[in-house]
């Protein structure tokens, strides 16, 4: 079979694939914002040596990294509109989901940037009449954030190629962009190969990015 | 939420079974593809691992090369690739059924992680040891066999066993096309019976187990061949 790529034009780039970009761009920043945010908590929660803390943060992280992805999106997707009384469709959900599930993974990558402060820092941080709150705002979580900024961009990179899983729910996003354009135009094919090289450029360059901050990062400490 | 109702798993299908013994056979169906497409990538990603760390640029190209490939496409996006696009491209692959396309793919995907974690753990021993291994008198091939590899194949068990708990969990990717596994199952369960929260519970366990089981493995594998006198041995 001949590929052809003929009919690849700016009118479709506009109208199929620029708005699952958009989305897929989207789920990506709210996932990543919500998620280091919900995943630091988890985080603190599992370092506080409180069990009424630790154990419920624990089992929040532990059991949504042992469940497939395309599972708790579907989950969410049942159980939303069960809870709620009525559906929220397939983009709200899959942005909640996301946000919920990345949480988990980013609450271990916060967890061991936490740890990879010596205590002697947040012990002369009491000295100085710091509070607890004052000690990881100011001292602890800035330097957890800096060490681990490649590893949470690499897990950000991870999150970008995972959105194409909303395919489960039919959320439109830069996927399903492509696999619409193909069945309208009958090029499956083409559009296939064209989805497989937009994501390779976008995920190696960002992850070349990070490999860049990475060594500058090395330097510096 | 309505009450529960365990007994959908005694309904007929419609096809002569229940949906229990369904279920059960797309745990088989799971467990098939996450077995041979582990088998898959263990072979793949130790022969890239190790052609990243020889000293031949042209090996470490490809090696390099093979992992930022299947790396940095989508899981999903190269299932699509397997199924729909190479048997268009290749003809003579038309007949090679969408199981072992979904083997391949979810197989060549991770290789490329475990590329990863085998050239860490080569990378991680000493360099003394190669041109110890040199020095005597070994080939490049046999210092890699008797002495490089029996070590660092014995560092990435832990990192190859939670890629192992991803292979299963990643299965459920085969959905998308059509494979009869727990997810399909799940999602065609969900629909023709409305008892979305069992099924779902049902599968979410069975996923779970599966998982359990492998570390288990792994970890009596890592018991049993490990070194007397490192770190980790008791």
């Amino acid at each position: 079979m001949n590929l052809d790529f003929g009919f690849f034009n700016w009118q479709i780039v506009q109208s199929f694939i620029l708005k699952g970009l958009a989305f897929s761009v989207q789920l990506t920043l709210i996932a990543m914002v919500g998620g280091i945010a919900l995943g630091t908590v988890l985080a603190l929660m599992r370092l506080s040596g409180k069990p009424w803390l630790v154990m419920p943060a624990a089992a929040y992280v532990n059991v949504l990294r042992s469940i497939p992805l395309v599972m708790v999106i579907l989950w969410f997707f049942l159980l939303i509109p069960l809870l709620l009384g009525r559906p929220l469709g397939a983009e709200v959900s899959a942005m909640i989901t996301f946000t919920v599930f990345e949480a988990a993974y980013y609450s271990e990558i916060m967890r061991a940037g936490i740890q990879s402060v010596p205590k002697g820092q947040v012990a002369a941080g009491y000295a100085v009449g710091m509070t607890y709150a004052q000690c990881m705002k100011l001292i602890v979580l800035p330097q957890a954030f800096r060490n681990m900024l490649p590893v949470l961009l690499t897990q950000t990179i991870i999150l970008f190629q995972d959105t194409s899983l909303v395919y489960a729910i039919g959320a439109y996003d830069l996927l399903k962009g492509f696999e619409v354009a193909g069945k309208n135009f009958n090029r499956p094919v083409e559009t296939y190969l064209a989805a497989a090289v937009v994501y390779f450029v976008i995920c190696f360059s960002l992850s070349m990015t990070v490999r860049q901050l990475q060594k500058k990062i090395a330097i510096i400490r | 939420m309505g009450k529960w109702d365990w007994q959908v798993f005694l309904q007929d299908t419609g096809g002569g079974q229940t949906y229990l013994q369904w279920m059960l056979s797309a745990w088989g169906w799971t467990m098939s593809v996450a077995v041979l497409a582990l088998i898959v990538a263990l072979i793949v990603g130790s022969f890239m691992g190790i052609l990243r760390t020889t000293p031949s640029k042209v090996l470490v190209f490809i090696g390099d090369a093979w992992t930022e490939l299947f790396r940095n496409i989508p899981l999903l996006v190269q299932i699509f690739l397997w199924y729909h696009v190479i048997p268009s491209l290749f003809l003579s692959l038309r007949a090679v059924p969408s199981f072992v396309l979904v083997v391949f793919a979810l197989g060549f995907f991770t290789s490329a992680r475990i590329a990863e974690q085998v050239r860490a753990g080569i990378q991680s021993l000493p360099k003394g040891q190669t041109y110890a291994g040199l020095a005597t008198g070994l080939t490049r091939v046999q210092t890699y066999r008797y002495v490089l590899l029996p070590m660092a194949f014995r560092i990435v068990i832990p990192p190859l066993t939670s890629e192992s708990m991803n292979i299963i969990k990643n299965t459920s990717v085969a959905f998308a096309v059509s494979i009869a596994e727990l997810t399909m199952f799940a999602m065609q369960a969900q629909e023709e019976t409305s008892r979305g929260v069992e099924i779902y519970l049902a599968v979410t366990l069975l996923y779970f187990v599966s998982a359990f089981a492998v570390n288990r493995i792994a970890a009596l594998i890592e018991r049993r061949v490990q070194v007397p006198g490192l770190l980790g041995a008791k």
